[in-house]
């Protein structure tokens, strides 16, 4: 045994240790909130929201295509997903006695940690060569493959927390059991789904890998699903790889709403999930 | 005397036969059908992907097409993965390697040390962390971190072994700061959220009667960590690490815009390299040729097999020790 010196030593050794790995963990977010905010906070102006890209070289223009383009693409694969993820996220929290839950479980996931990319890949495979062309639909399509796993996983947990009570006592009172799910049970929990619902928007709206080679981007305005469209993530993308200063500084402002929305979505989502 | 049945217009007729006989069967058919189209999406993603890239897969032989090392396009339209499949294996365990540590004394520290609203804090950190998109990680290290790393890192070292070892140049490569090195420094600081929630999760799972024990007996705080804790919560972050993997393998904007994409054996330390998600993302939208098609298609089912592995291991292991069951 060591003495006791020895080991008092050690154990705050050791703690430096420990906060000195801490700090590092959390350098990388610091940097990159401090650097978006110096390089991009600036360029945030009114012809960012409202004007389309200008041709390269010229100065000037914004990004308003891609902000119409991402909420159209997130939203429809929100419309897509949502379904299949509730009803999901229904038969995992309400059924634990189905046999299928287990294999369902592992698999949702498994889809959730497998590459965006992939997803991606399938909604090209799927719609695009079905199309013939880049469009805003297999991009929502793509979009909707991310976000159902998540929507599964946050409406399971959020139905896990309504207390059995309640389900009793609509049993008690004759009520079948569909009815106690869609009538009680869901609108217990209808704050919490609903934060999952923008917890999974707002992970997919930040992708831009799964759309490359599905919306594709478009540098004009379009409400088309039809078409190629654009979206903030891609047109960063774009920006950031291109030799243009003022792209640049259009990119970082793009890179400051992307870390906006997902600010916001977290707080929202703890605010709802205080006090659990 | 009799009373008269009660009559009033709050009590309803009994309900359809649909609504008390069948209402619970369809809609327990509709829930089921919904969730199973989760299995079969999975399932069908390594379908589809096959069917996909079967030409290029079946042109080049299962193994040939995998250990392959020319990626040709352009002239003889010869494809072997191995360069992206190499790439994509060692910037993944490189940032494993490196970010586990770190991510582990981020949890030990708001787990065990820190005082509530502290940790509070440093959990949203991490849990903001995992939430950034790739691009926005992708345009700080174009812009920040590679020309840092080039000034501070690779440029004092190159100039020092062209001086004092030469024979390491040929192992250090080009020190541009798109390369090896920048992505798997940015795959690090991606990847740490992971490992970092989930070792926190398992750590909260530790019985309080095995800590006060362990106190009782006179352990300092490292004792109870090293003797009590870590060994009971190994198993979840284990699977931390796992998830923090399959992460890894899969990230391809922020890996994409800082490696230089260069498909060139054999990869330097610093030097540029590529890996498979960034090839089908950078190249699927400007293939032209049939089997160029089907060939990233194929990138793509190796690594939906390779990723696939990785990610029902970890969610396996998830599952069956309860660890992060609240997290999506």
């Amino acid at each position: 045994m060591r003495s006791l010196q020895a080991r008092y030593t050690r154990d705050r050794l050791i703690l430096i240790v420990v906060i000195a790995g801490t700090i590092l963990a959390a350098l990388p977010l610091t940097l990159v909130l401090g650097y978006a905010l110096v390089n991009g906070f600036s360029s945030l102006n009114w012809d960012f929201f409202t004007k389309g890209p200008k041709p390269p070289g010229e100065l000037g223009g914004g990004m308003a295509p891609a902000i119409v383009g991402t909420l159209i693409i997130t939203g429809t694969g929100l419309l897509i997903a949502t379904p299949f993820g509730i009803a999901a996220g229904i038969l995992l929290a309400e059924y634990p006695e189905n046999k299928l839950n287990p294999t369902l479980r592992l698999l949702s996931d498994t889809l959730n940690g497998m590459p965006a990319v992939l997803k991606g890949l399938l909604a090209y495979v799927l719609v695009v060569k079905a199309q013939g062309s880049f469009s805003g639909l297999s991009g929502a399509v793509a979009m909707a493959f991310i976000m159902v796993p998540i929507i599964a996983k946050t409406t399971e947990s959020v139905l896990k927390l309504v207390p059995w009570n309640i389900r009793e006592a609509g049993l008690a009172l004759g009520l079948p059991r569909w009815r106690v799910i869609l009538s009680l049970v869901l609108p217990a929990a209808r704050a919490g789904v609903v934060t999952g619902l923008l917890l999974a928007t707002a992970r997919a709206a930040g992708e831009a890998a799964p759309l490359i080679f599905t919306a594709f981007g478009n540098s004009l305005l379009t409400y088309n699903l039809l078409q190629p469209m654009d979206t903030l993530p891609l047109r960063l993308y774009a920006y950031a790889i291109s030799p243009y200063e003022d792209w640049h500084r259009q990119a970082w402002a793009a890179a400051v709403v992307l870390l906006g929305l997902i600010v916001l979505t977290s707080l929202l989502a703890r605010w709802v999930t205080r006090g659990r | 005397m009799q009373q008269a049945p009660v009559q009033s217009s709050l009590i309803k007729q009994t309900p359809s036969a649909i609504y008390r006989l069948w209402g619970d069967r369809i809609f327990l058919s509709v829930v089921l059908l919904l969730a199973l189209s989760i299995v079969a999406l999975t399932l069908g993603l390594g379908y589809y992907l096959y069917l996909g890239g079967s030409q290029a897969i079946n042109k080049e032989g299962f193994w040939g097409f995998l250990t392959g090392t020319t990626w040709d396009p352009a002239l003889k339209l010869e494809f072997g993965i191995w360069p992206y499949v190499l790439g994509t294996l060692i910037t993944s365990f490189a940032a494993l390697l490196v970010s586990f540590p770190i991510a582990l004394a981020a949890a030990i520290f708001t787990a065990e040390y820190a005082p509530r609203w502290l940790a509070g804090f440093i959990n949203y950190l991490v849990d903001l962390m995992a939430a950034v998109p790739s691009v926005v990680y992708g345009i700080w290290g174009i812009f920040v971190l590679a020309p840092f790393l080039r000034e501070v890192i690779y440029m004092p070292t190159f100039l020092w072994a062209a001086e004092k070892a030469p024979g390491l140049v040929p192992f250090l490569g080009n020190p541009a700061g798109y390369g090896m090195f920048t992505g798997v420094v940015i795959l690090s600081s991606m990847i740490i959220p992971f490992t970092a929630a989930l070792s926190r999760d398992a750590i909260a799972l530790v019985p309080a009667a095995q800590r006060e024990g362990a106190y009782a007996l006179g352990a300092t705080r490292w004792e109870v960590m090293q003797t009590v804790i870590l060994p009971y919560a190994r198993g979840g972050i284990f699977a931390g690490a796992m998830l923090a993997l399959g992460r890894a393998l899969g990230e391809t904007m922020a890996v994409a815009m800082v490696i230089g994409n260069s498909n060139v054996l054999p990869y330097t330390l610093f030097g540029p390299a590529s890996t498979m998600p960034a090839v089908i993302a950078l190249e699927l939208k400007e293939a032209v040729e049939d089997l160029h098609y089907s060939a990233i298609i194929g990138v793509g089912f190796y690594l939906f097999l390779i990723a696939f592995i990785v990610n029902v291991a970890a969610s396996y292991l998830l599952n069956k020790l309860k660890v992060g069951s609240q997290r999506a």
